[in-house]
Protein backbone atom coordinates (compact mmCIF):
# COMPACT_ATOMS: atom_id res chain seq x y z
CA UNK A 1 0.00 0.00 0.00
CA UNK A 2 1.20 3.07 -0.55
CA UNK A 3 0.14 6.60 0.77
CA UNK A 4 0.94 9.88 -0.29
CA UNK A 5 3.16 11.74 2.61
CA UNK A 6 5.95 14.12 2.99
CA UNK A 7 7.73 12.58 5.49
CA UNK A 8 10.21 9.75 4.82
CA UNK A 9 11.30 8.74 7.85
CA UNK A 10 11.14 5.10 9.27
CA UNK A 11 11.23 2.15 6.77
CA UNK A 12 8.94 3.69 4.01
CA UNK A 13 11.29 5.33 1.03
CA UNK A 14 9.88 7.86 -1.68
CA UNK A 15 9.75 6.80 -4.96
CA UNK A 16 10.13 9.00 -7.82
CA UNK A 17 6.28 9.54 -8.62
CA UNK A 18 6.35 11.29 -5.03
CA UNK A 19 4.49 7.94 -3.46
CA UNK A 20 5.78 6.67 -0.53
CA UNK A 21 6.59 2.58 -0.03
CA UNK A 22 5.14 1.32 2.74
CA UNK A 23 7.24 -2.34 3.09
CA UNK A 24 4.94 -5.31 4.33
CA UNK A 25 5.38 -6.32 7.44
CA UNK A 26 5.31 -9.78 8.39
CA UNK A 27 4.06 -10.63 12.04
CA UNK A 28 4.06 -14.28 11.34
CA UNK A 29 7.67 -14.63 10.31
CA UNK A 30 8.61 -12.91 13.09
CA UNK A 31 6.89 -15.27 15.63
CA UNK A 32 8.31 -18.22 13.92
CA UNK A 33 11.95 -16.61 14.01
CA UNK A 34 11.59 -15.62 17.76
CA UNK A 35 9.99 -19.60 18.80
CA UNK A 36 12.85 -20.95 17.27
CA UNK A 37 15.63 -18.84 18.84
CA UNK A 38 14.19 -19.36 22.17
CA UNK A 39 14.41 -23.47 21.63
CA UNK A 40 17.61 -22.58 20.47
CA UNK A 41 18.86 -20.70 23.25
CA UNK A 42 17.11 -23.58 25.70
CA UNK A 43 19.47 -26.44 23.90
CA UNK A 44 22.76 -24.64 24.56
CA UNK A 45 21.66 -23.44 27.58
CA UNK A 46 20.97 -27.47 28.81
CA UNK A 47 24.16 -28.48 26.74
CA UNK A 48 26.82 -25.79 28.28
CA UNK A 49 25.38 -26.41 31.53
CA UNK A 50 24.87 -30.07 31.75
CA UNK A 51 28.33 -31.66 33.53
CA UNK A 52 27.68 -34.81 31.84
CA UNK A 53 28.60 -33.95 28.47
CA UNK A 54 31.91 -33.64 30.51
CA UNK A 55 33.28 -31.22 27.71
CA UNK A 56 36.54 -30.66 29.33
CA UNK A 57 36.54 -34.99 28.63
CA UNK A 58 36.21 -33.99 25.19
CA UNK A 59 39.00 -31.22 24.85
CA UNK A 60 41.31 -33.76 26.56
CA UNK A 61 40.52 -36.64 24.00
CA UNK A 62 39.66 -34.57 20.44
CA UNK A 63 43.78 -34.79 19.83
CA UNK A 64 44.34 -37.78 21.31
CA UNK A 65 46.67 -39.87 19.81
CA UNK A 66 44.48 -43.56 19.21
CA UNK A 67 41.60 -40.82 18.40
CA UNK A 68 43.96 -39.47 15.75
CA UNK A 69 44.99 -43.21 15.21
CA UNK A 70 41.54 -43.69 14.47
CA UNK A 71 40.37 -41.05 12.54
CA UNK A 72 43.19 -41.84 9.73
CA UNK A 73 42.43 -45.29 9.72
CA UNK A 74 38.35 -44.49 9.21
CA UNK A 75 39.74 -42.00 5.84
CA UNK A 76 42.13 -44.70 4.57
CA UNK A 77 38.98 -46.87 5.17
CA UNK A 78 36.65 -44.49 2.96
CA UNK A 79 38.78 -43.66 0.37
CA UNK A 80 39.81 -47.40 -0.22
CA UNK A 81 36.14 -47.88 -0.07
CA UNK A 82 35.43 -45.68 -2.68
CA UNK A 83 38.00 -46.22 -5.05
CA UNK A 84 36.41 -49.67 -5.16
CA UNK A 85 33.81 -49.03 -5.09
CA UNK A 86 33.62 -46.54 -8.37
CA UNK A 87 35.85 -48.76 -10.47
CA UNK A 88 33.86 -52.02 -9.95
CA UNK A 89 30.28 -49.10 -10.34
CA UNK A 90 31.98 -48.05 -14.05
CA UNK A 91 32.75 -52.02 -14.77
CA UNK A 92 29.08 -52.87 -13.52
CA UNK A 93 27.34 -49.93 -15.26
CA UNK A 94 28.72 -50.87 -18.87
CA UNK A 95 28.21 -54.25 -18.39
CA UNK A 96 24.35 -53.31 -17.80
CA UNK A 97 24.49 -51.67 -20.87
CA UNK A 98 26.06 -54.32 -22.84
CA UNK A 99 24.87 -56.12 -26.00
CA UNK A 100 25.18 -59.19 -24.38
CA UNK A 101 22.38 -60.69 -22.23
CA UNK A 102 24.53 -63.01 -20.50
CA UNK A 103 27.24 -60.18 -19.12
CA UNK A 104 24.06 -57.66 -18.47
CA UNK A 105 22.48 -60.83 -16.05
CA UNK A 106 25.73 -61.10 -14.73
CA UNK A 107 26.00 -57.57 -13.64
CA UNK A 108 21.93 -57.67 -12.63
CA UNK A 109 22.61 -60.17 -10.02
CA UNK A 110 25.68 -58.62 -8.57
CA UNK A 111 23.64 -55.46 -7.59
CA UNK A 112 20.88 -57.65 -6.93
CA UNK A 113 22.75 -59.77 -4.40
CA UNK A 114 24.66 -56.72 -2.56
CA UNK A 115 22.30 -54.33 -2.16
CA UNK A 116 19.73 -56.78 -0.80
CA UNK A 117 21.87 -58.11 1.59
CA UNK A 118 23.00 -55.59 4.93
CA UNK A 119 26.41 -54.27 4.82
CA UNK A 120 26.63 -55.40 8.15
CA UNK A 121 25.88 -58.84 7.65
CA UNK A 122 28.26 -58.64 4.49
CA UNK A 123 31.05 -57.32 6.64
CA UNK A 124 30.47 -60.47 9.22
CA UNK A 125 30.27 -63.08 6.26
CA UNK A 126 33.77 -61.74 4.88
CA UNK A 127 35.26 -61.64 8.03
CA UNK A 128 34.09 -65.02 8.72
CA UNK A 129 34.85 -65.98 5.79
CA UNK A 130 38.01 -68.77 7.07
CA UNK A 131 35.00 -70.93 8.19
CA UNK A 132 33.69 -71.27 4.45
CA UNK A 133 37.18 -71.51 2.72
CA UNK A 134 39.87 -72.44 4.85
CA UNK A 135 42.62 -72.00 2.32
CA UNK A 136 42.12 -69.36 -0.97
CA UNK A 137 43.25 -71.50 -3.94
CA UNK A 138 43.85 -69.61 -6.78
CA UNK A 139 44.01 -72.88 -8.75
CA UNK A 140 45.46 -71.03 -11.98
CA UNK A 141 48.31 -69.58 -10.91
CA UNK A 142 49.13 -72.31 -8.20
CA UNK A 143 48.83 -70.14 -5.09
CA UNK A 144 47.36 -71.19 -2.25
CA UNK A 145 46.60 -69.15 0.69
CA UNK A 146 45.79 -69.80 4.07
CA UNK A 147 42.23 -67.46 4.85
CA UNK A 148 42.92 -67.36 8.43
CA UNK A 149 46.11 -65.14 7.78
CA UNK A 150 44.93 -63.26 4.48
CA UNK A 151 41.66 -62.20 5.65
CA UNK A 152 42.59 -59.82 8.52
CA UNK A 153 40.30 -57.73 9.85
CA UNK A 154 41.36 -54.70 7.69
CA UNK A 155 40.44 -56.62 4.64
CA UNK A 156 37.27 -57.86 5.66
CA UNK A 157 36.45 -54.57 6.25
CA UNK A 158 37.74 -53.03 2.70
CA UNK A 159 35.93 -56.05 0.99
CA UNK A 160 33.01 -55.68 2.65
CA UNK A 161 32.44 -51.60 1.98
CA UNK A 162 34.04 -51.86 -1.13
CA UNK A 163 32.32 -54.75 -3.23
CA UNK A 164 29.07 -53.46 -1.46
CA UNK A 165 29.42 -49.78 -2.60
CA UNK A 166 29.82 -51.32 -6.36
CA UNK A 167 26.56 -51.93 -6.47
CA UNK A 168 25.61 -48.52 -5.16
CA UNK A 169 27.56 -46.81 -7.41
CA UNK A 170 26.75 -48.78 -11.05
CA UNK A 171 23.39 -47.64 -10.47
CA UNK A 172 24.64 -44.10 -10.25
CA UNK A 173 26.97 -44.54 -12.76
CA UNK A 174 24.40 -45.92 -15.15
CA UNK A 175 22.10 -43.12 -14.38
CA UNK A 176 25.08 -41.25 -15.80
CA UNK A 177 25.51 -42.82 -18.60
CA UNK A 178 21.58 -43.12 -19.83
CA UNK A 179 21.46 -38.83 -19.60
CA UNK A 180 24.22 -38.63 -22.16
CA UNK A 181 22.74 -37.39 -25.31
CA UNK A 182 22.76 -40.52 -27.87
CA UNK A 183 24.16 -38.08 -30.84
CA UNK A 184 27.30 -37.63 -28.93
CA UNK A 185 27.67 -41.35 -29.12
CA UNK A 186 26.76 -41.14 -32.73
CA UNK A 187 28.88 -38.18 -33.59
CA UNK A 188 32.17 -39.84 -32.25
CA UNK A 189 31.41 -43.18 -34.39
CA UNK A 190 30.94 -41.55 -37.11
CA UNK A 191 34.44 -39.53 -36.76
CA UNK A 192 35.76 -43.47 -35.95
CA UNK A 193 36.55 -43.31 -32.51
CA UNK A 194 36.63 -46.56 -31.09
CA UNK A 195 34.38 -47.58 -28.21
CA UNK A 196 36.56 -47.41 -25.37
CA UNK A 197 37.60 -43.74 -26.28
CA UNK A 198 34.03 -43.02 -27.00
CA UNK A 199 33.20 -43.91 -23.48
CA UNK A 200 36.59 -42.35 -21.52
CA UNK A 201 36.64 -39.18 -23.65
CA UNK A 202 33.27 -38.44 -24.43
CA UNK A 203 30.64 -40.16 -22.56
CA UNK A 204 32.04 -40.24 -18.85
CA UNK A 205 33.12 -36.92 -18.78
CA UNK A 206 29.63 -36.09 -19.59
CA UNK A 207 28.13 -38.36 -17.00
CA UNK A 208 30.01 -37.21 -14.43
CA UNK A 209 27.71 -34.15 -14.27
CA UNK A 210 25.13 -36.52 -13.22
CA UNK A 211 27.45 -38.54 -11.42
CA UNK A 212 29.38 -36.23 -8.81
CA UNK A 213 26.39 -35.39 -6.71
CA UNK A 214 25.37 -38.69 -5.53
CA UNK A 215 28.48 -39.62 -5.52
CA UNK A 216 29.94 -36.59 -3.00
CA UNK A 217 26.47 -38.03 -1.26
CA UNK A 218 27.59 -41.80 -0.76
CA UNK A 219 31.25 -40.93 -0.39
CA UNK A 220 30.10 -39.21 2.67
CA UNK A 221 27.56 -41.89 3.64
CA UNK A 222 30.46 -43.93 3.46
CA UNK A 223 32.76 -41.75 6.03
CA UNK A 224 29.57 -42.86 8.23
CA UNK A 225 29.24 -46.68 7.08
CA UNK A 226 33.02 -47.06 7.95
CA UNK A 227 32.17 -46.68 11.81
CA UNK A 228 30.10 -50.21 11.18
CA UNK A 229 33.59 -51.81 10.94
CA UNK A 230 33.81 -51.41 14.65
CA UNK A 231 31.90 -54.56 14.86
CA UNK A 232 35.19 -56.56 13.75
CA UNK A 233 37.50 -54.66 15.94
CA UNK A 234 39.42 -52.51 13.53
CA UNK A 235 40.79 -49.53 15.17
CA UNK A 236 38.76 -47.01 13.28
CA UNK A 237 37.41 -43.14 15.05
CA UNK A 238 34.46 -44.94 16.88
CA UNK A 239 36.05 -48.23 17.88
CA UNK A 240 38.90 -46.05 19.73
CA UNK A 241 36.59 -43.83 21.20
CA UNK A 242 35.33 -47.04 22.93
CA UNK A 243 38.20 -48.56 23.86
CA UNK A 244 38.94 -45.38 25.57
CA UNK A 245 35.25 -45.15 27.41
CA UNK A 246 35.39 -48.58 28.49
CA UNK A 247 38.05 -48.04 30.38
CA UNK A 248 37.28 -44.57 31.66
CA UNK A 249 33.33 -44.71 31.28
CA UNK A 250 33.43 -41.21 29.91
CA UNK A 251 30.69 -42.81 26.82
CA UNK A 252 29.47 -39.46 26.24
CA UNK A 253 32.48 -37.09 26.19
CA UNK A 254 34.00 -39.89 23.63
CA UNK A 255 30.82 -40.33 21.76
CA UNK A 256 30.74 -36.54 21.31
CA UNK A 257 34.42 -36.83 20.12
CA UNK A 258 33.94 -39.15 17.59
CA UNK A 259 30.84 -37.43 16.50
CA UNK A 260 32.93 -34.00 16.41
CA UNK A 261 34.98 -35.50 14.13
CA UNK A 262 32.79 -37.12 11.40
CA UNK A 263 31.24 -33.51 10.94
CA UNK A 264 34.60 -31.74 10.92
CA UNK A 265 35.41 -34.57 7.54
CA UNK A 266 31.84 -34.40 6.16
CA UNK A 267 32.72 -30.36 6.41
CA UNK A 268 35.52 -30.87 3.95
CA UNK A 269 33.80 -33.20 1.51
CA UNK A 270 31.24 -30.92 1.10
CA UNK A 271 33.95 -28.00 0.07
CA UNK A 272 35.65 -30.59 -1.81
CA UNK A 273 32.22 -31.67 -3.71
CA UNK A 274 31.24 -27.74 -4.46
CA UNK A 275 34.86 -27.47 -6.52
CA UNK A 276 34.87 -30.64 -8.28
CA UNK A 277 31.06 -30.18 -9.49
CA UNK A 278 32.28 -26.72 -10.68
CA UNK A 279 35.11 -28.62 -12.15
CA UNK A 280 32.87 -31.00 -14.56
CA UNK A 281 30.10 -28.09 -15.14
CA UNK A 282 32.68 -26.86 -17.92
CA UNK A 283 30.76 -26.42 -21.53
CA UNK A 284 27.64 -26.97 -19.80
CA UNK A 285 27.00 -23.07 -18.34
CA UNK A 286 28.02 -19.93 -20.46
CA UNK A 287 30.09 -18.65 -17.09
CA UNK A 288 31.00 -20.66 -14.29
CA UNK A 289 29.64 -21.06 -11.14
CA UNK A 290 31.49 -18.79 -8.14
CA UNK A 291 33.57 -20.05 -5.97
CA UNK A 292 32.63 -19.06 -2.40
CA UNK A 293 35.10 -16.96 -2.27
CA UNK A 294 33.90 -14.83 -5.15
CA UNK A 295 30.68 -15.15 -4.22
CA UNK A 296 31.63 -13.23 -0.87
CA UNK A 297 33.40 -11.54 -3.06
CA UNK A 298 31.03 -10.01 -4.98
CA UNK A 299 28.79 -9.61 -2.05
CA UNK A 300 31.11 -6.62 -1.04
CA UNK A 301 31.40 -5.62 -4.96
CA UNK A 302 27.38 -4.93 -4.75
CA UNK A 303 27.68 -3.51 -1.44
CA UNK A 304 30.24 -1.03 -2.54
CA UNK A 305 27.80 -0.21 -5.72
CA UNK A 306 25.52 -0.02 -3.26
CA UNK A 307 26.51 2.88 -1.06
CA UNK A 308 27.14 5.83 -1.96
CA UNK A 309 23.05 5.36 -2.59
CA UNK A 310 22.36 4.65 0.69
CA UNK A 311 24.64 7.21 2.10
CA UNK A 312 22.74 9.54 0.33
CA UNK A 313 19.06 8.38 1.48
CA UNK A 314 20.90 8.53 5.29
CA UNK A 315 21.51 12.09 4.47
CA UNK A 316 18.50 13.23 3.28
CA UNK A 317 16.42 11.28 5.96
CA UNK A 318 19.14 13.09 8.64
CA UNK A 319 17.85 16.59 7.13
CA UNK B 1 20.02 -61.41 -46.10
CA UNK B 2 19.94 -62.43 -49.76
CA UNK B 3 23.51 -60.54 -50.89
CA UNK B 4 25.21 -61.94 -53.71
CA UNK B 5 28.16 -59.67 -55.24
CA UNK B 6 29.46 -60.88 -58.59
CA UNK B 7 33.53 -60.48 -58.28
CA UNK B 8 33.33 -58.46 -61.56
CA UNK B 9 31.28 -55.94 -60.69
CA UNK B 10 33.55 -55.39 -57.19
CA UNK B 11 36.06 -55.09 -59.44
CA UNK B 12 34.18 -52.45 -61.06
CA UNK B 13 33.32 -50.54 -58.20
CA UNK B 14 36.98 -50.04 -57.37
CA UNK B 15 38.26 -49.44 -60.63
CA UNK B 16 35.91 -46.98 -61.95
CA UNK B 17 36.35 -43.34 -60.40
CA UNK B 18 32.94 -44.14 -58.96
CA UNK B 19 32.88 -43.05 -54.60
CA UNK B 20 29.52 -44.44 -53.77
CA UNK B 21 27.49 -47.21 -55.54
CA UNK B 22 24.48 -48.09 -53.44
CA UNK B 23 22.67 -51.30 -55.48
CA UNK B 24 19.39 -51.94 -53.98
CA UNK B 25 18.97 -50.95 -50.80
CA UNK B 26 16.38 -52.26 -48.33
CA UNK B 27 16.25 -50.76 -45.02
CA UNK B 28 13.26 -51.10 -42.89
CA UNK B 29 11.62 -51.12 -39.29
CA UNK B 30 9.92 -53.59 -37.84
CA UNK B 31 6.96 -53.41 -40.61
CA UNK B 32 7.39 -49.92 -41.95
CA UNK B 33 10.12 -50.44 -44.91
CA UNK B 34 11.97 -47.11 -45.18
CA UNK B 35 13.94 -48.11 -48.04
CA UNK B 36 12.89 -49.95 -50.48
CA UNK B 37 15.64 -50.62 -53.53
CA UNK B 38 17.38 -47.23 -54.09
CA UNK B 39 20.18 -47.30 -56.61
CA UNK B 40 22.44 -44.75 -56.66
CA UNK B 41 26.00 -43.97 -58.04
CA UNK B 42 28.46 -40.95 -57.02
CA UNK B 43 31.63 -40.02 -58.55
CA UNK B 44 34.30 -38.69 -57.30
CA UNK B 45 33.91 -35.07 -56.88
CA UNK B 46 30.58 -35.20 -57.43
CA UNK B 47 27.94 -32.82 -55.57
CA UNK B 48 24.79 -34.63 -54.74
CA UNK B 49 21.47 -33.56 -52.90
CA UNK B 50 19.48 -35.38 -51.18
CA UNK B 51 15.49 -34.14 -51.30
CA UNK B 52 12.30 -35.23 -50.44
CA UNK B 53 9.73 -34.98 -48.03
CA UNK B 54 10.03 -36.10 -44.53
CA UNK B 55 10.01 -39.79 -43.81
CA UNK B 56 10.96 -39.99 -47.46
CA UNK B 57 14.11 -42.10 -46.23
CA UNK B 58 16.82 -39.59 -47.39
CA UNK B 59 18.47 -39.62 -43.50
CA UNK B 60 18.15 -42.94 -43.15
CA UNK B 61 19.66 -43.58 -46.90
CA UNK B 62 22.85 -41.11 -46.05
CA UNK B 63 23.32 -42.92 -42.84
CA UNK B 64 23.54 -46.18 -44.85
CA UNK B 65 26.41 -44.50 -46.18
CA UNK B 66 28.85 -44.92 -42.85
CA UNK B 67 26.78 -47.69 -41.75
CA UNK B 68 25.30 -45.61 -38.62
CA UNK B 69 22.29 -48.01 -40.08
CA UNK B 70 22.64 -51.33 -41.26
CA UNK B 71 21.47 -52.13 -44.76
CA UNK B 72 18.82 -54.92 -44.53
CA UNK B 73 19.25 -56.05 -47.91
CA UNK B 74 21.64 -54.77 -51.21
CA UNK B 75 25.18 -53.58 -51.11
CA UNK B 76 26.70 -49.86 -50.37
CA UNK B 77 30.03 -49.49 -51.48
CA UNK B 78 31.99 -46.14 -50.53
CA UNK B 79 35.58 -46.14 -52.19
CA UNK B 80 35.62 -49.21 -53.52
CA UNK B 81 34.81 -50.96 -50.56
CA UNK B 82 31.53 -52.44 -49.09
CA UNK B 83 30.59 -50.86 -46.10
CA UNK B 84 29.85 -52.65 -42.82
CA UNK B 85 31.61 -56.02 -44.63
CA UNK B 86 34.81 -57.79 -45.64
CA UNK B 87 34.64 -59.47 -48.92
CA UNK B 88 35.98 -62.57 -49.11
CA UNK B 89 35.55 -64.67 -52.25
CA UNK B 90 31.38 -64.65 -52.64
CA UNK B 91 31.02 -64.53 -48.49
CA UNK B 92 30.34 -60.83 -47.05
CA UNK B 93 32.03 -61.11 -43.42
CA UNK B 94 30.47 -58.73 -40.88
CA UNK B 95 32.92 -56.05 -39.75
CA UNK B 96 33.85 -55.64 -36.15
CA UNK B 97 33.14 -51.97 -34.85
CA UNK B 98 36.46 -51.37 -34.44
CA UNK B 99 36.84 -52.00 -38.59
CA UNK B 100 33.69 -50.15 -39.19
CA UNK B 101 35.66 -46.93 -36.70
CA UNK B 102 38.48 -47.59 -39.58
CA UNK B 103 36.71 -47.08 -42.33
CA UNK B 104 34.51 -44.14 -41.11
CA UNK B 105 37.35 -42.39 -40.42
CA UNK B 106 37.98 -41.27 -44.22
CA UNK B 107 33.94 -40.37 -44.34
CA UNK B 108 33.12 -37.05 -42.65
CA UNK B 109 29.45 -36.73 -41.13
CA UNK B 110 27.70 -33.39 -40.06
CA UNK B 111 24.49 -33.98 -38.42
CA UNK B 112 21.14 -31.43 -38.06
CA UNK B 113 22.20 -31.10 -34.24
CA UNK B 114 25.75 -30.67 -34.68
CA UNK B 115 26.61 -33.05 -32.08
CA UNK B 116 29.65 -31.20 -31.11
CA UNK B 117 31.59 -32.59 -27.68
CA UNK B 118 30.11 -30.19 -25.21
CA UNK B 119 32.68 -30.24 -22.51
CA UNK B 120 35.76 -29.80 -24.90
CA UNK B 121 36.68 -26.65 -26.71
CA UNK B 122 35.84 -26.12 -30.13
CA UNK B 123 39.67 -26.45 -30.66
CA UNK B 124 39.53 -29.72 -28.71
CA UNK B 125 36.51 -31.11 -30.81
CA UNK B 126 38.67 -30.83 -33.55
CA UNK B 127 41.25 -32.32 -32.35
CA UNK B 128 40.14 -35.21 -30.77
CA UNK B 129 39.59 -38.11 -33.42
CA UNK B 130 42.63 -37.06 -35.72
CA UNK B 131 44.91 -37.66 -32.53
CA UNK B 132 42.92 -40.39 -30.64
CA UNK B 133 41.47 -42.39 -33.94
CA UNK B 134 44.22 -41.86 -36.22
CA UNK B 135 46.52 -41.46 -33.52
CA UNK B 136 48.34 -38.52 -35.71
CA UNK B 137 50.88 -36.14 -33.59
CA UNK B 138 49.10 -33.30 -31.61
CA UNK B 139 51.37 -30.46 -32.83
CA UNK B 140 50.28 -31.44 -37.09
CA UNK B 141 47.02 -32.37 -35.82
CA UNK B 142 46.46 -28.30 -34.26
CA UNK B 143 48.27 -26.70 -37.01
CA UNK B 144 45.80 -28.32 -39.33
CA UNK B 145 42.54 -27.33 -37.12
CA UNK B 146 43.76 -23.61 -37.10
CA UNK B 147 43.77 -23.78 -40.77
CA UNK B 148 40.50 -25.17 -40.84
CA UNK B 149 38.93 -23.17 -38.18
CA UNK B 150 40.14 -19.90 -39.90
CA UNK B 151 38.48 -21.35 -43.46
CA UNK B 152 35.27 -21.38 -41.72
CA UNK B 153 35.95 -18.12 -40.41
CA UNK B 154 36.26 -19.16 -36.65
CA UNK B 155 39.76 -18.76 -35.67
CA UNK B 156 39.30 -16.75 -32.76
CA UNK B 157 37.05 -18.69 -31.04
CA UNK B 158 39.32 -22.09 -30.58
CA UNK B 159 39.50 -21.73 -26.83
CA UNK B 160 35.36 -20.84 -26.76
CA UNK B 161 33.18 -24.13 -25.27
CA UNK B 162 30.23 -24.56 -28.20
CA UNK B 163 27.74 -23.53 -25.75
CA UNK B 164 29.32 -19.95 -25.88
CA UNK B 165 28.57 -20.20 -29.80
CA UNK B 166 25.89 -19.56 -32.16
CA UNK B 167 24.14 -22.32 -33.75
CA UNK B 168 25.61 -21.29 -36.89
CA UNK B 169 28.99 -21.04 -35.22
CA UNK B 170 28.71 -24.64 -33.99
CA UNK B 171 27.77 -26.03 -37.61
CA UNK B 172 30.79 -24.62 -38.88
CA UNK B 173 33.35 -26.07 -36.19
CA UNK B 174 31.00 -29.64 -36.88
CA UNK B 175 31.93 -29.30 -40.43
CA UNK B 176 36.13 -28.59 -39.64
CA UNK B 177 35.67 -31.11 -36.90
CA UNK B 178 35.06 -33.84 -39.77
CA UNK B 179 37.30 -31.70 -42.00
CA UNK B 180 39.81 -32.19 -39.79
CA UNK B 181 40.35 -36.24 -40.57
CA UNK B 182 40.70 -35.56 -44.27
CA UNK B 183 37.80 -37.25 -45.82
CA UNK B 184 37.70 -38.46 -48.96
CA UNK B 185 33.92 -38.28 -48.59
CA UNK B 186 31.95 -35.78 -46.46
CA UNK B 187 28.25 -36.24 -45.56
CA UNK B 188 25.75 -33.75 -44.58
CA UNK B 189 22.61 -34.58 -42.77
CA UNK B 190 20.23 -31.69 -43.17
CA UNK B 191 23.01 -29.50 -41.53
CA UNK B 192 21.13 -26.27 -41.56
CA UNK B 193 17.35 -27.45 -40.83
CA UNK B 194 17.62 -26.68 -36.42
CA UNK B 195 19.41 -23.08 -37.60
CA UNK B 196 17.89 -19.71 -37.45
CA UNK B 197 17.17 -18.61 -40.72
CA UNK B 198 19.85 -15.73 -40.13
CA UNK B 199 22.73 -18.36 -40.07
CA UNK B 200 22.05 -20.61 -42.19
CA UNK B 201 23.92 -18.46 -45.35
CA UNK B 202 27.01 -18.56 -43.17
CA UNK B 203 26.65 -22.43 -43.30
CA UNK B 204 26.11 -22.69 -46.85
CA UNK B 205 28.84 -20.21 -47.54
CA UNK B 206 31.16 -22.70 -46.19
CA UNK B 207 29.85 -25.84 -47.85
CA UNK B 208 30.14 -23.73 -51.17
CA UNK B 209 33.70 -23.05 -50.72
CA UNK B 210 34.19 -26.85 -49.74
CA UNK B 211 32.22 -27.83 -52.84
CA UNK B 212 34.84 -25.90 -54.81
CA UNK B 213 37.26 -27.66 -53.71
CA UNK B 214 35.96 -30.88 -55.62
CA UNK B 215 35.33 -32.71 -51.85
CA UNK B 216 32.54 -35.29 -52.68
CA UNK B 217 29.22 -34.32 -51.17
CA UNK B 218 26.09 -35.76 -50.14
CA UNK B 219 23.86 -33.61 -48.84
CA UNK B 220 20.49 -34.25 -47.41
CA UNK B 221 18.74 -30.45 -47.61
CA UNK B 222 15.49 -28.73 -47.55
CA UNK B 223 17.52 -25.38 -49.18
CA UNK B 224 16.06 -25.71 -52.53
CA UNK B 225 18.50 -22.58 -53.68
CA UNK B 226 21.83 -24.43 -52.37
CA UNK B 227 20.73 -27.57 -54.56
CA UNK B 228 20.02 -25.48 -57.87
CA UNK B 229 23.37 -23.79 -57.19
CA UNK B 230 25.99 -25.95 -55.81
CA UNK B 231 24.47 -30.01 -56.73
CA UNK B 232 25.58 -31.64 -59.89
CA UNK B 233 23.18 -33.58 -59.33
CA UNK B 234 19.99 -33.48 -57.45
CA UNK B 235 17.81 -36.77 -56.06
CA UNK B 236 14.36 -36.40 -55.25
CA UNK B 237 13.11 -39.55 -52.85
CA UNK B 238 9.91 -40.43 -51.88
CA UNK B 239 8.19 -43.19 -49.85
CA UNK B 240 11.50 -45.07 -49.89
CA UNK B 241 12.19 -44.75 -53.42
CA UNK B 242 14.21 -42.41 -55.43
CA UNK B 243 11.37 -41.36 -57.87
CA UNK B 244 13.28 -38.59 -60.34
CA UNK B 245 17.02 -37.53 -60.55
CA UNK B 246 18.73 -35.26 -62.85
CA UNK B 247 21.34 -32.35 -63.05
CA UNK B 248 20.09 -29.70 -60.29
CA UNK B 249 19.23 -26.58 -62.36
CA UNK B 250 17.10 -29.12 -64.98
CA UNK B 251 15.63 -31.12 -62.01
CA UNK B 252 14.74 -28.12 -59.70
CA UNK B 253 13.41 -25.52 -62.37
CA UNK B 254 12.06 -28.29 -64.88
CA UNK B 255 10.46 -31.46 -62.73
CA UNK B 256 8.97 -34.40 -64.93
CA UNK B 257 7.12 -36.47 -62.07
CA UNK B 258 4.21 -34.41 -60.77
CA UNK B 259 5.35 -35.97 -57.20
CA UNK B 260 8.57 -34.00 -57.91
CA UNK B 261 6.40 -30.69 -59.06
CA UNK B 262 4.36 -31.31 -56.23
CA UNK B 263 7.15 -31.14 -53.51
CA UNK B 264 8.83 -28.41 -55.32
CA UNK B 265 5.65 -26.08 -55.25
CA UNK B 266 5.08 -26.65 -52.04
CA UNK B 267 8.95 -25.67 -50.91
CA UNK B 268 9.48 -23.12 -53.21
Amino acid sequence: MSTLTTSTFGKSSRSSDGFTIVKAKHPGRWIAAGVLLALVALVLYSVFTNDRFGWPVVAYYFTDFSIARGLLITLELTVISMVIGMALGVILAVMRLSPNPVVRMAAAAYVYFFRGTPVLVQLLFWYNLAALYPTINLGILGLQFDANAVITPMFAAILGLGLNQGAYMSEIVRAGLLSVDSGQVEAAGALGINRFHTLRRIVLPQAMRVIIPPTGNETIGMLKTTSLVSVLAVPEVLYSAQVIYARTFDTIPLLIVASLWYIVVTTVLSIGQYYLERHFARGSQRELPPTPLQKIAYLFRVHDRRLPVSTKTDQENSR
Amino acid sequence: MTMQAEPAEAQAASGSNRMIWADAIHKSYGRNDVLKGIDLEVAAGEVVCLIGPSGSGKSTFLRCMNHLETVDDGIMWVAGRVVGYEMKGDRLHEQSYAQVCRSRTKIGMVFQHFNLFPHMTVLGNIMEAPTVALRQKKSVVRERAMRLLEQVGLAEKAQHYPRQLSGGQQQRVAIARALCMEPSLMLFDEPTSALDPELVGEVLKVMKDLARTGMTMVVVTHEMNFARDMADRVVFMDGGVIVEEGPAAELITNPRHPRTKEFLASVL
